[in-house]
């Protein structure tokens, strides 16, 4: 998306291929065609109220657009005062919901917090011991279950573990599901209401959203707040080709913030999300 | 998957019907439709503008059908080209003719790589084939542990060693030659296409193994990025085609679209659930009639001869015939059908179906309940329902976690059922001897035809059905007496 971009801010006016580049530019990033038709018009208001004429201009104007759109939320992770602190980490197969806690629970654990995992994900092979490397990776405590068994009494269990030790916070992973399957998010519900049972306070829900996502993020991200109340958006891969466009989206309609950026396979690969530098990468 | 898409189409096709004519404008703007629905399936930008320009050169350039309003030559045109893009033929497998037949699979991080791989093992062995899983993903923590699980699933042995994955791989092939088997279905981590190290590890990976086919996995709801994807991998790896993973939710599925054709090969399978059986083998043509609404009746028809097990339904029909349907029978005939997968997804495939019902998740629970309710009567009750009384009923539904009154409905339909069966079962005998003389009429000599009095009955059943589904099953149960 480069070349063109260029072609754009080295033109001398704006034109017709102007706009065609930047429609493109968008939805080439998956921003989708509903935000990216609100956000050019926009930018030609601007155009006619501010009398902008520089290609150059135009492109600095989107820019603000676009971080406007993406707002001045809480972006930051935390922990009630009262209570066993929760953060349950959901989101469909495969987006990198375990690769996550594991770094999430090593930042923790960097900042003095005493963290339990607990491995929600009964369902999918091995994956209770690929969060067991990770706990070992981060010296992280883990709660584990057997493998097809209730997901609810694992993080139960985590919930009372890390009260009897008085623990900062409990990472529950959970089994990747599609949002489309209603007795999966019921189960998602059932194990939010279990976690908060007794001592423990769900104080994050993150949604776990893989960067390469198109429009059906959207959809994710509806159905996951439904079900389990998302406080906020992990956007994991965003190191590869892919823009992750589709937080706009996100952020827009649902008013869920992206909190951190994955960006990469090893423990500290984890950063919080800058707007800017997101807002920047889309025109890269 | 596509299921949004075909809805669009549905609704700008819908428009197109009631027109006489079309205008250029009116052409222009259904193609504008055409362009945000494809969009809005994340279908890659180059490939929608591509698309719609070659829809834009048939519908105008050529010579008007007579036989065709305006209308239903953009759809046509439009489907002609969904075809064309979508791949035509469904990829043959073929052997290697010195085994073993070297299967590498590859793609991004958590697009399903290690449970497709274990779904394609499954469905070499279903074709009388001894595969073996090769775990080369040493990256991802315990994903050789997850292959073992799932290879222990589908029965098929899990080859790995703590190396790195080239050692894996060459040590691979000589087990696979040690032990005879004659598929090797090749797991690798997942990696970045812009992650040039990582790219050549895999280069070297193929390098060793010479695969005969090459598999990229691509979540069914990748975004445009899929284009850059497919293409960095195909560069390296030269693909022989795609695996389409998570095709099971919502997802409009653009990046089947894009993928083919910008590598210009075709989506190989597509996995259709969490389970190691919810896997098949992609059909380009077929899924370009399910975009635009006209169901899927081939691959009904397969899913059915699949999973319909010939034995239950001889004797099924035999019960039948014989006006002695128990609930057991009736029972095993819902597990037949709820082995064809979820039926969302059977409902899915029928053509006409309006798409709140192809939306609605139908059925599944009700069956659960049905089942529940059957199972827990006592195996005379289930032969015997007239002898369920009233407090047998309570028994049931305490015993099956439901009401008296979905007991009593249950019953209630079951001898419904039973009653329209035994006034159905007189014609049913004769249509199962008339089919029998049928069969005597496929030995006469060369030119000798069955006569309409032996089709006629038959055709007659299958128009009575409402049930396009039942018929399907009723047509089943008929072909196999001949063989049996």
């Amino acid at each position: 998306m480069a070349a063109p971009l260029r072609a754009i801010r080295g033109g001398r006016a704006i034109d017709a291929a102007t706009w065609d580049e930047l429609e493109a530019v968008l939805l080439s990033a998956d921003v989708g065609v509903a935000t990216t038709a609100a956000v050019l018009d926009e930018l030609r208001a601007d155009v006619a109220a501010d009398g902008i004429s520089e290609p150059s201009a135009l492109v600095d104007q989107l820019k603000v657009r676009l971080r406007q759109r993406l707002g001045d939320g809480d972006r930051g992770l935390h922990l009630a005062p009262k209570g066993t602190n929760v953060w349950l980490f959901v989101g469909v197969n495969g987006v990198g919901k375990t690769t996550t806690i594991g770094k999430v629970a090593a930042h923790q654990v960097r900042l003095g917090r005493s963290v339990v995992l607990a491995a929600g994900d009964t369902f999918r092979a091995a994956a209770v011991d690929q969060l067991a490397t990770w706990a070992e990776r981060s010296g992280a405590d883990i709660v584990r279950g057997n493998e097809g068994g209730d997901p609810a009494a694992v993080v139960f269990d985590a919930v009372a573990r890390a009260t009897a030790r008085g623990a900062d916070v409990v990472l529950a992973d959970t089994a990747g599901r599609l949002h489309t399957k209603s007795n999966l998010m019921e189960e998602l519900r059932k194990l939010r209401r279990v976690a908060e049972r007794e001592t423990g306070v769900v104080s994050e829900c993150l949604l776990v959203l893989d960067a390469t996502t198109g429009q059906n993020g959207l959809v994710q991200a509806r159905q996951f707040a439904e079900a389990a109340g998302v406080t906020g958006v992990v956007l994991t891969k965003l190191d590869g080709s892919a823009k992750g466009g589709i937080v706009l989206a996100v952020q827009e309609q649902l008013g869920i913030p992206v909190k951190l950026v994955g960006v990469g396979e090893g423990i500290d690969d984890l950063v919080a999300f800058d707007p800017d530098d997101f807002v920047g990468a889309l025109f890269d | 998957m596509f299921e949004a898409l075909s809805d669009r189409f549905e609704g700008i096709f819908g428009r197109l019907r009631s027109r006489g004519r079309l205008s250029e404008a009116d052409v222009d703007e259904v193609l504008r439709e055409i362009r945000v629905a494809l969009l809005e399936a994340d279908v890659n930008l180059g490939v929608v503008r591509a698309f719609v320009e070659r829809v834009r050169a048939r519908v105008v350039g050529e010579e008007l059908s007579q036989a065709l309003n305006p209308g239903q030559q953009v759809i046509k045109a439009v489907h002609a080209e969904l075809v064309a893009t979508l791949g035509g033929e469904t990829l043959r497998i073929t052997y290697a003719p010195k085994p073993p037949t070297v299967v590498l699979m590859a793609g991004l991080q958590g697009s399903g790589k290690t449970t497709n791989s274990a779904k394609l093992a499954r469905w070499f062995r279903q074709q009388g084939r001894n595969p073996m899983l090769v775990g080369a993903d040493l990256q991802r923590p315990a994903a050789v542990e997850q292959l073992r699980v799932l290879g222990q699933q589908v029965g098929v042995p899990v080859f790995s060693e703590a190396t790195d994955p080239v050692s894996v791989a060459r040590a691979a092939l000589a087990e696979a030659r040690d032990k005879g088997r004659d598929v090797l279905v090749v797991d690798t981590a997942g990696r970045l296409a812009i992650d040039e190290e990582l790219m050549a590890e895999v280069g070297r990976i193929r390098a060793v193994l010479e695969p005969d086919f090459t598999f990229l996995v691509v979540d069914a709801m990748t975004g445009q990025d899929a284009v850059t994807v497919a293409e960095s991998f195909n560069a390296t790896l030269a693909l022989s085609g795609v695996i389409l993973s998570k095709v099971d939710g919502d997802a409009r599925g653009g990046a089947a679209l894009s993928v083919k054709e910008v590598i210009g090969r075709p989506i190989a399978f597509v996995s259709t659930g969490e389970k190691v059986e919810d896997f098949e083998q992609f059909h380009p043509d077929r899924m370009a009639d399910r975009i635009l609404g006209m169901g899927d009746v081939l691959s009904l028809i397969e899913k059915v001869e699949a999973n319909y097990d010939q034995d239950v339904a001889a004797r099924a029909e035999q019960a039948f015939l014989e006006g002695q349907f128990t609930l057991d029978d009736f029972l095993e005939q819902m597990a037949q059908v709820r082995k064809m997968g979820p039926l969302s997804n059977i409902i899915g495939m029928l053509p006409g179906v309006p798409k709140e019902l192809r939306q609605a998740e139908i059925g599944e629970k009700e069956l659960g309940r049905v089942e529940a309710i059957i199972r827990s009567m006592t195996p005379a009750e289930r032969r015997m329902p007239d002898s369920i009384d009233g407090s047998r009923r309570v028994r049931i539904a305490t015993g099956s976690g439901t009401s008296t009154s979905e007991v009593n409905q249950l019953l209630k339909q079951f001898k419904e059922m039973s009653k329209l069966m035994r006034r159905m079962g007189g014609g049913a005998a004769k249509v199962a001897k008339r089919s029998k003389k049928g069969k005597g009429g496929r030995v006469t000599p060369k030119g000798g035809t069955l006569t309409g009095a032996s089709k006629l009955p038959a055709l007659d059943q299958l128009t009575n059905t409402e049930d396009p589904l039942s018929a399907l099953l009723g047509d089943q149960t008929r072909r196999t007496t001949p063989w049996q």
